[in-house]
C-alpha cells in the first residue's frame, strides 16, 4: 500500500500544501495523512435522490464548462482542495433551478467506511429563481469527505444555503464552495461545523458585476485535538455590492481554530458596503484561535468595516443567571447555546428539526 | 410592618468588602425581620449597589470582614445560585442582556431551580406558560417579551419590569430592589410599585434602594437608611426620606468628618 501523503499527492497532481504556504500556514494535514490511502466505497449518496418541483438535472455535457466558468470567476481553480477533489473520482450532482423551488435537503454521511469520499455539486439558479438548500455532512469513522460545490446565481436569484456539519474525531471534511453572483442576486450562506479531526471550509464568492447581496454566517466549534479552518473570500467585481459577514468560533479543550476572511474590493467596485465581524469564545486555556481579516481595498468610495474579538464567557452574564438560581455549569451551557444559536437560527428552516445545537455540541441530555 | 417578635431573615454585621484592591463597604450593619420594608438611600457611589451585589454573591467583590446570616445560615458561604434558590432576590440596577437565550426558557429554568429547592415539582413547558401568563399580569407586561432573548434590546423600563416579573415568579423571602424605579415612566412606576406591594407579605421582606421619594410615596417603608462612604450612617422611619428630600445630603459630610475624628467608632 502506498503511503497516504504520496497517494494524495498523486490524486491532486501537486504536492500536499505545507506550512510555507500562507493559505495553509496554521493548518496541518496530519488528520488526512492518518487515513488509509483508498477511495471511499460506500453507497452512492446521490443514488436515490428525488428532486422537488422546480429543480431539474443538468446534462453531463454541460457540467465541466459550468464548473470551469465559476471556479475561474472565484479564483477557486487552483485551490488544492479542488484539485484533490477532481483527482479522486468524484460523484457529481448537477441541478438547475427555475422559479421558486421547494426546499431541498442533501445528506452526505460518510458513515464508518474508511477512505476518501469526493463529491461535486453543481447548482445553477436561473434568473429570478429561489431555493433553500440544506447540505448536511456527517461521519462516524476514519474517512474524509471532500465536497466541491459550484454555484451560479443568475440575476435576481436568491439562494439560502446552509451547511450543517457535525463530524467525528477521526474524520476530516474539506469543503470548497465557489459561488458566482449576478447583480441583484442574494446569497445567504450559513455554515455550522464542529467535531472533525480536521475541517477546512473555503467559501469563495464573487459578485461578478457587484450590486449583489452576500450574507455569511458561520459557526465553528473545536474541542479535544480538533482543528477547524475557514478561509473565506469575497470579491466585488463591480459597484454597489454588499457583504455582511459574521464568523463565530467556540474553542475548547486543546482545539485549534483558524479563520481568514479575505475581502477584495478593486477600483471598479465603488460604493461597496462590506462588514466583517469575527467573534471567538475561548473556553479553555489550551485552545488556540487564529483569526485574520484580509482586506484588499483599492476603490476609494467604499464602506468596509471589520472587527475581531476573542473573549471568555462574560462574568456579568454568568452572574445574572446564577443570581436566578441557575448553577454555574448550567449557566455556562445556556450562554454557550445562546452564543451558537445566533448563527444556527439562520440555517434554512429544515435544519430546526435536526436540532443542530445538539448535533454540534454533542450534548448528553 | 414592624413586629419586634417577627423572625430575623437577614442580619448584616460589620460587613466590609472590597473590589480589586479598593475597599468599598466599611462596616455595614443592618437587621431585617419578616414583614418589613426597608429603604436604603444615599449619594451616588456610596456603596448601595455594592452592598446588594455582595449579598447576592457577585464574584468581583471580596468580603474582608464581618458576617451575614440569612435565615440562620451563613450567607457568605453559599454560591450565588444557592442564595437565589433559598429565596434571596436581587433586582439589578442594570439588568444584563443575554443574546440568544430565550427569556421564557431562562424564566422557566430559574423558577424550577427555586421550586426544586422548596421541594415542589418542576413545571413542564405547558404548566410554566400558564404560571408565567398569570404573573405577567402583575407587571402588565406583553407576552411577546417572553419570546425574545433575555433583556436584549429591552428599553430601560422593560428591563425593570422583567426584573419584577422574575421576582413574582421566584417568590423571594428577601427581595433587594436596586433602583428598580429609575428609568420608569409614571405609569410604569405605579405598576412596579403595585407589583412590589402585592408581593410583600408578613413572611417576607423587601429592601428598596432608591434615590426618590416618589417611590416611597407608593411603597411605604418601615425603615429608611442613609448610606455614606460604605456604611449606614443614619436610620429612621419614613419621615427621614422626606427630610432628605428637603435638606439633601450636605449633613452627611459633616457627620462623616466628625466620625473621621473618632475612627474607633467607624471601624
Ligand atoms: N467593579 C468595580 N470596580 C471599581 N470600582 C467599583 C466597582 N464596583 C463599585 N466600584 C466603586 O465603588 C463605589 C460604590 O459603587 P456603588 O455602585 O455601590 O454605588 P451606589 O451607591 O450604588 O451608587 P449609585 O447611586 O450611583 O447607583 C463607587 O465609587 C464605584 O466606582
Ligand atoms: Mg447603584
Amino acid at each position: 500500500m502506498p503511503n497516504t501523503a504520496d497517494w494524495l499527492t498523486q490524486l491532486a497532481g501537486v504536492p500536499l500544501p505545507g506550512r510555507s504556504q500562507e493559505e495553509w500556514r496554521f493548518t496541518g494535514l496530519a488528520a488526512l495523512e492518518a487515513l488509509a490511502p483508498e477511495l471511499w466505497s460506500g453507497v452512492d449518496p446521490f443514488a436515490q435522490l428525488s428532486l422537488p418541483a422546480g429543480i431539474s438535472r443538468i446534462g453531463a455535457d454541460q457540467v465541466q464548462g459550468l464548473q470551469q466558468q465559476v471556479l475561474k470567476a472565484t479564483g477557486g481553480s487552483d485551490a488544492w482542495s479542488v484539485r484533490l477533489n477532481q483527482g479522486a473520482s468524484p460523484r457529481c450532482l448537477a441541478l438547475r433551478v427555475a422559479g421558486a423551488a421547494d426546499p431541498l435537503q442533501l445528506h452526505f454521511d460518510a458513515g464508518a467506511a474508511p477512505g476518501l469520499l469526493a463529491l461535486q455539486l453543481v447548482l445553477v439558479l436561473e434568473e429570478g429563481a429561489s431555493l433553500d438548500l440544506l447540505i448536511q455532512h456527517g461521519s462516524s469513522g476514519p474517512n474524509a469527505t471532500s465536497l466541491v460545490a459550484v454555484v451560479q446565481l443568475g440575476r435576481g436569484a436568491q439562494l439560502n444555503l446552509g451547511l450543517l456539519a457535525p463530524g467525528d474525531a477521526s474524520a476530516s471534511l474539506l469543503s470548497h464552495l465557489s459561488i458566482s453572483q449576478a447583480p441583484a442576486s442574494s446569497l445567504q450562506l450559513t455554515t455550522a461545523v464542529g467535531g472533525w479531526a480536521l475541517s477546512r471550509l473555503e467559501p469563495c464568492i464573487s459578485q461578478l458585476d457587484g450590486a449583489a447581496q452576500t450574507r455569511l454566517r458561520a459557526l465553528q466549534l473545536v474541542d479535544g485535538q480538533e482543528l477547524a479552518d475557514t478561509h473565506s473570500q469575497v470579491r466585488f467585481e463591480g459597484p454597489d455590492g454588499q457583504l455582511d459577514q459574521l464568523h463565530k468560533v467556540v474553542a475548547d479543550g486543546a482545539g485549534r481554530s483558524v479563520f481568514n476572511g479575505a475581502v477584495r474590493v478593486p477600483r471598479s467596485a465603488q460604493q461597496t458596503n462590506a462588514a466583517q465581524l469575527s467573534r471567538s469564545l475561548l473556553l479553555s486555556d489550551r485552545a488556540r484561535v487564529d483569526t485574520k481579516p484580509e482586506l484588499e481595498i483599492v476603490a476609494d468610495d467604499v464602506k468596509c468595516a471589520h472587527g475581531a474579538t476573542i473573549s471568555r464567557l462574560q462574568q456579568n452574564e454568568l452572574f445574572y443567571l446564577q443570581s436566578r438560581g441557575i448553577g454555574a455549569e448550567q449557566a455556562s451551557r445556556l450562554l454557550l447555546r445562546g452564543y451558537c444559536e445566533e448563527v444556527l437560527r439562520e440555517l434554512p428552516a429544515a435544519a430546526a428539526a435536526l436540532n443542530p445545537l445538539k448535533l454540534l455540541l454533542r450534548e448528553h441530555p | 410592618m414592624i413586629r419586634p417578635d417577627a423572625p430575623v431573615l437577614l442580619e448584616i454585621c460589620d460587613l466590609h468588602a472590597r473590589v480589586e484592591e479598593q475597599p468599598i463597604l466599611k462596616g455595614v450593619n443592618l437587621t431585617i425581620r419578616a414583614g418589613e420594608i426597608h429603604a436604603v438611600m444615599g449619594r451616588n457611589g456610596s456603596g448601595k449597589s455594592t452592598l446588594s451585589k455582595v449579598l447576592a454573591g457577585h464574584p468581583a467583590y471580596t468580603v474582608t470582614a464581618g458576617s451575614v446570616s440569612y435565615m440562620g445560615a451563613d450567607l457568605l458561604e453559599l454560591a450565588p445560585e444557592q442564595r437565589s434558590r433559598l429565596g434571596l432576590f436581587l433586582g439589578f440596577q442594570y439588568p444584563v442582556e443575554i443574546p440568544g437565550v430565550s427569556n421564557l426558557e431562562f424564566l422557566r429554568v430559574s423558577t424550577n431551580a427555586r421550586r426544586a429547592q422548596r421541594g415542589e415539582e418542576e413545571l413542564d413547558t405547558f404548566a410554566f406558560e400558564d404560571l408565567v401568563r398569570e404573573r405577567l399580569k402583575v407587571v402588565q407586561m406583553d407576552p411577546a417579551f417572553l419570546d425574545r432573548s433575555v433583556n436584549e434590546g429591552f428599553s430601560g423600563g422593560e428591563k425593570k419590569r422583567n426584573e419584577i416579573l422574575q421576582m413574582a415568579l421566584l417568590e423571594p423571602l428577601v427581595a433587594i430592589l436596586d433602583e428598580t424605579d429609575s428609568g420608569l415612566d409614571i405609569d410604569a412606576l405605579r405598576i412596579v410599585a403595585d407589583g412590589v406591594n402585592q408581593l410583600a407579605g408578613p413572611d417576607n421582606a423587601t429592601l428598596l434602594i432608591t434615590h426618590y421619594q416618589r417611590l416611597l410615596d407608593l411603597i411605604t417603608p418601615d425603615y429608611v437608611h442613609v448610606m455614606a462612604a460604605g456604611r449606614i450612617l443614619r436610620t429612621g422611619g419614613k419621615e427621614l426620606a422626606l427630610e432628605l428630600e428637603r435638606t439633601g445630603y450636605e449633613w452627611v459630610d459633616q457627620e462623616l468628618t466628625s466620625l473621621g475624628r473618632e475612627p474607633a467608632e467607624v471601624l
